[in-house]
């Protein structure tokens, strides 16, 4: 039961050629980690995803309908959310109002589902106690929550997340695992990228490693945690020269 | 949920606003007698309020969708021709000497000019602006050829002349306390723009579709990516922007009492300037902007007129040297 | 051939029907005084070539660097009102030229420089929306300082004596035609327009113009490339506005006479606009063919058109629309599907059609 499948995806922005034909499985329910260094493309197959970049060959195909070619609120509405590297706070309006339009459903501030609202607040309570603060004032680490709390406020098929804990303080990653270890009990399906190899043997249930803008390893996590030689080759790879 | 009510909301700048006042107070001093004084600070007022009206659709426009629309003046021209016809028309209800006959007529010619001006600003926007989405160099430049094509159409309509445009009689004429005169026309004038601005804030501020727009103006594709189609809403606010400035044109050519087809042309200068003073997509800026250019615009044709037509300049300088980005920066430009 | 090559400096028409045209309109220009008779044509013909200078200039700023400026009449403005100037205070002769010239390069250098420094460091909406309300300020400035510039009416002054109307070294004319002041005065101004135009040709042809073109296209790449943008673009501006400036001066040095309505108005500033991007913007000889065909139609296709209305004056819309004062309805809308659909206008077109064609008839 794949949710989220890639097929041969090729992307090119303007005269660059960035995705080389990426064969990519998520299955539903799991937390799949992709993982690679800077450049391997990995940020781009998420926009790739959401239509932001279309892609030029291939197919992506969601729940089993082609979502290739779609504009990106289509793809939204389908049911993916998506928490960019740069987080897409909108710095201006309070983290109340942040959250009001990530939950579609609701026009006003009294319509948000209270008992899911509850739960948010649970895991980052730093939301609610600026809840009336513009959101451009919160520190990187609370509006990197506020990101992943705006795409959970509603229940989402698959959550897009692009190297969260880049620029935190160790204690609030510790808090970001935890959050993402609640979604992921909730069988919530996740496609994350991550530098950070240890989050990401923390959360990963499958990983996807890229290079040179093509998937070279996928598998179970488990499998790469314990295979020390592999993890060389490959984290040779992520964790190499170019930076 | 409850929210503390010890945390502070966000500090507001109060700093233009001040700037604002001070500019107002600064006036009495110079201009020496109060009534005059008076007199001076309600036409700038109004003269600001309708440049705010014109040009807070533009500067939405271009914090939206990064689209400046060098040809915003034909929707100005369009609305007050439209308002000399109607005017023209209602004669009977404009020269009554009744006020509800008046107002009656000039909220007709209103709604006329907004509509149409909407209209134009949907042909606009398809016809012209969708083509060259992100290309801003053509988007100068075909905006620009709109605008002529428009005022070519106008004048093929009402005649290269320019055309008189009466206010209704109970509307002409001052308000006199003892030494004060002030123009009724502003004072009506004053108050629409005021509603115009209560109105804005009141969309931006309390609804969703007010969100949205602010949202949108600060990341677009943030918004795209949380679902909502935002290119639909920028028609909307394409049109709602050009009738406001079919509005802000019937105003405008009452205040002159007469309207010609480079109208466009020559209030394209002003709004321009005060957008960039208030800052690209801030409603709040182009509001403070307006108001600073019309009183200043006022004060000093009184008091050197020789200078009135550089203090336009020297304004936009003055700020974009105290801050860069206009007066409430929005867009990380 | 390759002498011809090197004059254009390596930039051909590339078209068999361009070089044509152009071959027409130089021969055409150099010969006007003989070929077409009478003060209006050849009036027609001065503006055409100060026409080409002017809107070649801008060229070099819109279309080979990709810059929209609306200040372009005030450097236009700034010579023709120099020359105007400096003859009537320092009384009308080649000393007044010079000084009133070198005056208003100097001018149009700073002013230049200034905005060009200020202003090229932002976007592009912003630069075009500076230079507007530079060039409405200065257009208010011209018409208050009245003592000096003779404010709405303009200022009217004698020409060097040599070029004056009433300079008549031949009683006999040659070939019907008057050799008078008025005569050299207008080869003059053939002369200056053939050099300003080679020079510019040079200009863009050159590697300067080749960073120029490659910073229009992409600027992050170019500063990638280590090039300082800002002052590339700076010098462009620099270098339009001086050689508008020049078209500014032979305008005066035609009319004998300078206004704002004749520099400084809006209204030419757009009709450079219409002309550069219908001409071809980045091609250098689509300011040429533009400025002809546009002069021309100014001029002439009132005339045309009002035959043509005749015949519908009956028909309600189409009359209206027909009417000879709209021709710049249909301007304007040729100017709109030219942006979007033909970006390098008629001259891009031409030369389009032809390696199309030669596509075609292929090995």
């Amino acid at each position: 039961m794949s949710l989220l499948e890639l097929r041969g995806v090729h992307t090119h922005i303007g005269a660059y050629h960035i995705l080389h034909g990426v064969d990519l499985s998520v299955r539903e329910g799991e937390v799949t980690m992709l993982l690679g260094r800077n450049g391997a493309g990995k940020t781009t197959t998420l926009r790739t995803i959401m239509g932001l970049w279309p892609a030029s060959a291939g197919s992506v195909t969601f729940q089993g309908r082609t979502i290739q070619g779609l504009p990106t609120p289509d793809i939204a509405q389908a049911g993916i959310g998506y928490v960019p590297e740069s987080m897409g706070i909108f710095g201006d309006l309070t983290v109340q109002e942040n959250m009001l339009l990530a939950a579609r459903s609701a026009r006003r501030a009294d319509e948000f589902d209270a008992k899911r609202l509850q739960w948010i607040f649970g895991l980052f309570p730093a939301l609610q106690k600026f809840w009336l603060f513009p959101a451009g004032k919160l520190s990187g680490g609370q509006k990197q929550m506020l990101a992943v709390a705006r795409a959970i406020v509603e229940p989402r098929a698959l959550l897009l997340i692009d190297e969260p804990s880049k620029g935190l303080a160790p204690s609030i990653i510790q808090n970001l695992v935890r959050a993402l270890r609640e979604l992921k009990a909730q069988r919530c399906t996740v496609l994350l990228v991550e530098q950070n190899f240890s989050v990401a043997r923390a959360l990963g249930d499958r990983v996807a490693v890229m290079d040179n803008g093509r998937v070279v390893h996928a598998g179970e996590m488990a499998q790469l945690a314990e295979d020390e030689a592999l993890q060389q080759r490959l984290l040779g790879l992520s964790l190499g020269a170019h930076q | 949920m409850n929210a503390p009510a010890r945390i502070p909301k966000a500090q507001f700048d109060f700093k233009p606003l001040a700037l604002l006042a001070g500019v107002a107070a600064l006036g009495l001093p110079l201009i020496g007698s109060p009534s005059t004084w008076v007199t001076l600070t309600v036409a700038g007022l109004a003269m600001g309020l309708i440049i705010f009206i014109i040009a807070s659709g533009l500067t939405l426009v271009f914090g939206l969708m990064d689209v400046l629309n060098f040809g915003h003046g034909v929707f100005i021209a369009a609305g007050a021709f439209v308002a000399t016809s109607v005017i023209a028309g209602m004669g009977g209800w404009a020269e009554a000497p009744g006020l509800w006959p008046n107002l009656g007529a000039l909220f007709v010619a209103m709604l006329a000019a907004m509509a149409v001006a909407g209209a134009l600003g949907f042909a606009f926007e398809r016809l012209i602006v969708r083509p060259v989405y992100g290309q801003h160099l053509k988007q100068i430049l075909i905006t620009m050829g709109g605008m002529i094509v428009g005022e070519e159409i106008i004048k093929m309509i009402w005649g290269p002349q320019q055309q008189p445009l009466p206010l209704p009689t109970s509307l002409r004429g001052s308000f006199v306390f003892g030494d004060v005169a002030i123009e009724k026309y502003r004072v009506l004038a004053v108050a629409i723009g005021l509603l115009v601005f209560a109105v804005l804030l009141w969309v931006l501020g309390r609804t969703k579709i007010g969100l949205l727009i602010r949202a949108g103006v600060q990341d677009r594709e943030m918004v795209e990516s949380l679902g909502y189609r935002i290119r639909r809403l920028f028609v909307g606010v394409f049109v709602a922007g050009s009738a406001l400035a079919g509005l802000g044109g019937v105003m405008w050519g009452l205040n002159q009492q007469i309207v010609s087809p480079q109208i466009g042309a020559q209030v394209n200068v002003l709004i321009f300037i005060v957008i960039i003073i208030g800052g690209l997509g801030s409603t709040l800026g182009c509001f403070v902007g307006a108001l600073l250019m019309g009183l200043l615009a006022n004060y000093i044709g009184f008091l050197a007129p020789k200078l009135a037509l550089f203090t336009n300049i020297a304004l936009m300088v003055a700020i974009l040297l105290w801050r860069p980005q206009g007066l409430y920066p929005v867009k990380t430009v | 051939m390759t002498m011809l090559s090197r004059l254009l400096s390596h930039d051909l028409p590339r078209n068999r029907w361009l070089a044509a045209a152009l071959l027409l309109i130089v021969l055409g220009l150099a010969f006007a005084p003989f070929l077409f008779p009478g003060s209006k044509a050849l009036g027609v013909a001065a503006k055409m070539l100060v026409f080409i200078v002017l809107v070649a200039s801008y060229d070099l700023l819109l279309g080979y660097t990709g810059i929209v400026s609306f200040a372009h009449t005030m450097f236009f403005g700034l010579g023709a009102y120099g020359v105007a100037i400096a003859s009537n205070r320092m009384g009308e002769g080649w000393a007044a030229v010079a000084t009133g010239t070198a005056a208003a390069l100097a001018l149009s250098l700073l002013l230049s420089l200034v905005i060009g420094l200020f202003s090229l460091r932002v976007k592009a909406i912003f630069f075009a929306m500076i230079t507007l309300a530079v060039a409405s300020a200065f257009q208010t400035l011209a018409s208050q300082l009245s003592e000096l510039t003779g404010g709405e009416d303009g200022l009217s002054f004698r020409n060097p004596a040599w070029l004056s109307p009433s300079f008549e070294p031949f009683e006999q004319p040659f070939l019907g035609v008057a050799l008078d002041g008025k005569l050299l005065c207008y080869y003059l101004l053939f002369v200056a327009a053939v050099l300003l135009f080679l020079l510019l040709l040079r200009i863009v042809n050159s590697p300067f113009g080749r960073v120029l073109q490659a910073i229009r296209e992409n600027d992050f790449r170019a500063e990638a490339l280590g090039y300082r943008t800002v002052v590339y673009r700076t010098l462009s501006n620099v270098l339009s506005a001086l050689f508008a400036t020049l078209a500014g001066v032979l305008l005066a040095l035609w009319l004998r006479y300078t206004g704002p309505d004749t520099t400084l108005s809006f209204e030419i500033m757009l009709d450079i606009l219409l002309i550069v991007v219908i001409g071809g913007m980045g091609t250098m000889y689509g300011a040429v063919l533009g400025s002809v065909l546009f002069v021309l139609a100014q001029n002439y296709l009132q005339d045309l058109l009002k035959l043509t209305s005749g015949a519908f004056d009956g028909v309600p819309l189409l009359g209206t629309v027909l009417s000879p004062d709209r021709w710049l309805l249909w301007l304007g809308v040729l100017f709109v599907l030219s942006v979007y659909h033909f970006p390098a206008g008629i001259v891009g077109r031409l030369r389009v059609l032809r390696s199309g064609a030669a596509r075609r008839e292929g090995p």
